[in-house]
Order: C-alpha cells, then sequence, then structure tokens
C-alpha cells in the first residue's frame, strides 16, 4: 500500500456562517469538503446544534500544505475577530492523492 | 383571567429550562414545527387576501413598511445614549426590534380566536413584509452606505430563507386555492393549528429561559428596554391601524407586528453582516425578555388599546 501525505484542516465555527465560508474556501480552490453538526464548550460559552443560532459546524477539508496555511491565513484574518471559530491543521495520509486536488492544480 | 392552556406549555419550557431540564425537543421537530406554523398563518392568510381587490391595499402595504424603517430608526438613539451601547450593538438591537416575530404573532392569531375577536387575516402579508426593511436600517445604521455590504447576499439570504419562503409561499397557495378547495388540508393545518403552537411554545420557553441568564451580566437597562419597546412599537402600531381603518382585531395584530422582535430572520443576517455586535445582548432582550413579555401580557393588553382606541370600551 503506497500511501501520500496530505493535511486536514478542520475548522469549527458558527453553523450560521456556513454558506459563507463556503465560497470562501472554493474560491481559495478548496475543491471537496466534508461538513457535519458539532457541539462543545469553548470560551464563547457552550455551543449546542439544534436552534440554529447557537449551534456549530465541523469543515473538514483534505489539501496540500501550501493551500492549508492559505486557508488558515484567510480565515484568520476574516473570521477570527467577531466569529467564533478554532482552525487546526493535522497531517493524514491518503490513498489516493490524485482526488484532493485543489481546483488550481499546481498553483494551489 | 384564565390562561390559555398554549401559554401554560410556554411557561413550562421557561420553568424546565431554569430548573436546568434536560428536556429538549429535537431540532428537526423544532424546524418542522416553525415551518408548520408560518405555512399554516400563510394559507388562512392568502385565503382572506383573495377576497379583497390587491390595489386598494397597497397603500397599506407601503405604510406598514414605512413603520418597519421608522421603528428601528427610533430605538437605535435609545439604545446607543440610553443603553451607552456600541454602534454595532445598538444597531443590530434595533434591527430586531423594527422586524418581528412569527411566534408572537402565532400566539396572537390563537389569542383573537378564543377571545372570539374578528380580524383582518391580511395582516400576514405585513408579517412577511416587515421582516426586511429594518434589516436594511440596522445594517446602515451599524456601517453607514458602503459598498463593503454586500447587499445582494444579504436579500438573497433573507428572501431565501424559510420565513419568507414558507409565509410568502403559503400565502400564494392560499390566494391562488381560495378557501372552499383549502378545506381538503384544514385538518391538518387548522384544527391541529393550537397543538402544534403549544409544542412550539414549549420549545420557545426553552429557548427563553437559555437567554434570561446573560441578562443578569447585561443588567436592567435591556431589561426595561424589551418591555417599553415593545409597547411604544405596539401604541404605535395601534395608532396605525386605525389610520388604516383595520378592525380592532386587525389593529391589535399590527400593535403585535410593531411591537414584537425578530428572532429567527435578524439575528442570522445581522451575524454575517454586522458581525462585530454581539449576539448574545440582542437575542437576552428578544427571547429572554420580549417574547415572554408579549406572550403572557403584551398581547392581551394590545387588543385592550386596539378595542380603547375603537371607542369599545
Amino acid at each position: 500500500m503506497q500511501s501520500h501525505s496530505l493535511k486536514l484542516v478542520t475548522i469549527i465555527t458558527e453553523a450560521v456562517i456556513e454558506k459563507e465560508l463556503i465560497q470562501e474556501l472554493t474560491g481559495l480552490g478548496v475543491s471537496g469538503y466534508t461538513i457535519t453538526d458539532a457541539r462543545g464548550k469553548g470560551h464563547r460559552g457552550v455551543r449546542t446544534t439544534g436552534w440554529e443560532h447557537g449551534a456549530n459546524i465541523r469543515v473538514e477539508v483534505v489539501c496540500d500544505e501550501t493551500l492549508a496555511r492559505a486557508i488558515a491565513d484567510r480565515l484568520k484574518e476574516r473570521y477570527y475577530q467577531n466569529y467564533a471559530m478554532i482552525l487546526f491543521v493535522s497531517d493524514v495520509e491518503v490513498l489516493r492523492p490524485e482526488k484532493f486536488k485543489g481546483e488550481r492544480g499546481d498553483e494551489g | 383571567m384564565t390562561l390559555d392552556p398554549i401559554i401554560l406549555f410556554f411557561l413550562l419550557g421557561v420553568a424546565a429550562g431554569l430548573a436546568g431540564s434536560d428536556l429538549r425537543m429535537p431540532s428537526a421537530i423544532y424546524d418542522f414545527l416553525t415551518i408548520y406554523l408560518l405555512l399554516a398563518i400563510g394559507l388562512k392568510g392568502g385565503a382572506e387576501l383573495a377576497k379583497y381587490p390587491l390595489l386598494p391595499l397597497l397603500p397599506k402595504v407601503a405604510a406598514v413598511v414605512l413603520l418597519g424603517l421608522v421603528l428601528p430608526a427610533i430605538a437605535y438613539p435609545v439604545l446607543r445614549r440610553a443603553g451607552k451601547l456600541k454602534r454595532a450593538d445598538a444597531a443590530s438591537i434595533a434591527a430586531h426590534y423594527g422586524s418581528v416575530s412569527m411566534g408572537t404573532y402565532a400566539v396572537a392569531l390563537a389569542y383573537l380566536g378564543t377571545q372570539g375577536v374578528e380580524y383582518e387575516s391580511y395582516t400576514t402579508l405585513f408579517l412577511a413584509l416587515l421582516e426586511m426593511p429594518a434589516i436594511i436600517v440596522g445594517v446602515i445604521l451599524a456601517r453607514g452606505i458602503t459598498a463593503q455590504t454586500h447587499w445582494g447576499r444579504l436579500a438573497r439570504e433573507v428572501f431565501t430563507g424559510k420565513a419568507i419562503v414558507c409565509l410568502l409561499g403559503g400565502l400564494f397557495i392560499g390566494w391562488i386555492a381560495g378557501e372552499d378547495s383549502l378545506s381538503s388540508v384544514n385538518g391538518f393545518f387548522v384544527d391541529l393549528f393550537r397543538g402544534m403552537l403549544a409544542l412550539f411554545l414549549l420549545e420557545m420557553g426553552l429557548l427563553c429561559a437559555a437567554q434570561m441568564s446573560p441578562l443578569r451580566r447585561y443588567g436592567p437597562f435591556l431589561i426595561a428596554f424589551g418591555i417599553l419597546m415593545p409597547l411604544f412599537g405596539a401604541a404605535l402600531g395601534t395608532g396605525l391601524g386605525l389610520v388604516l381603518g383595520l378592525s380592532p382585531g386587525g389593529t391589535a395584530l399590527l400593535a403585535v407586528l410593531a411591537g414584537s422582535a425578530s428572532y429567527i430572520a435578524v439575528p442570522a443576517a445581522m451575524r454575517i453582516s454586522v458581525p462585530e455586535a454581539n449576539p448574545a445582548l440582542s437575542l437576552a432582550a428578544s427571547l429572554g425578555v420580549t417574547f415572554p413579555f408579549n406572550v403572557t401580557l403584551g398581547i392581551p393588553l394590545y387588543l385592550q388599546m386596539a378595542r380603547w382606541i375603537h371607542g369599545q370600551m
């Protein structure tokens, strides 16, 4: 089995900005993502799913390191100040790297 | 005065929430109840609308939209000066209070029904129309008129939101179908209305209770504002209802619309367009104070006001 190293970007944030966030990610060249409802507690208090204004989502993107950095920089600049948002990047191994190519190809 | 059972459901929700009960409505059910109520209200209003020629309604519609623009413009300076709130927070709260609450309106419909008061169901059209103007005023108050605001996206967000789609959709279906053919779905949308509303209010009670604890932090101003602003708005709505020639019931409904504060469309729109505003403040006022006040004391009071101004007492 040959595997390839890529980055997994995990974003946990307010459900209310989902549409906008996805637009942002797509604009950066992200070609695929997974969204799940999330619950938890952070410095903005307990956040639950259910009622939409308190709800959180978790967005996951697998991509190369350059794109991961671009995502982190952009979201930090645009969203960190005003929205409940955390973002972390981890190493992952995938079997089919071509599935995770950004839409801008090599430049991304 | 006997309490309507649906209000008791609301109080049960508040009590359970304050007591820290694990009672929770699954979110899919809450969504379903919201959609059901919006459609049920829309259908009834639409069937009524079909009985009137639309053209003479236009001046009334314009006057009501104007009300939606004026209310937040009045609330804003009060929030800034008396409340000493930051610009974004004051603008966001003003937008909440200029806009409307479907839940409050639904309770008002049920209350008028119990009291046997006649009303013009086309006030539902006002409910749909009053959502947007206050949002526009709120964003302008927070931002000024700048190119930074994505008005197109904001409008799309509001107009494609479930509140507007279900309300206008229901109005349209009711209008096209007419009262007679609606009888085929009345068993669901009319007969079950109060039961569904009771369940909805149970969950609203839980939501309101969750917003009450932040109130302690924000102090007495928000509580006072959350009660006085609806009273002021309702007085304005009552006056406008009289001028527009609505019946006492219709006047009371317009007062309810003017006196209620949004908790669905506006919070989402403000979060996106004015993100620096603290959503906890506006929700604490709108859900922690105003919604409970309106459904328990406000609505009966607004009906009294409407009767009084029409010289019925």
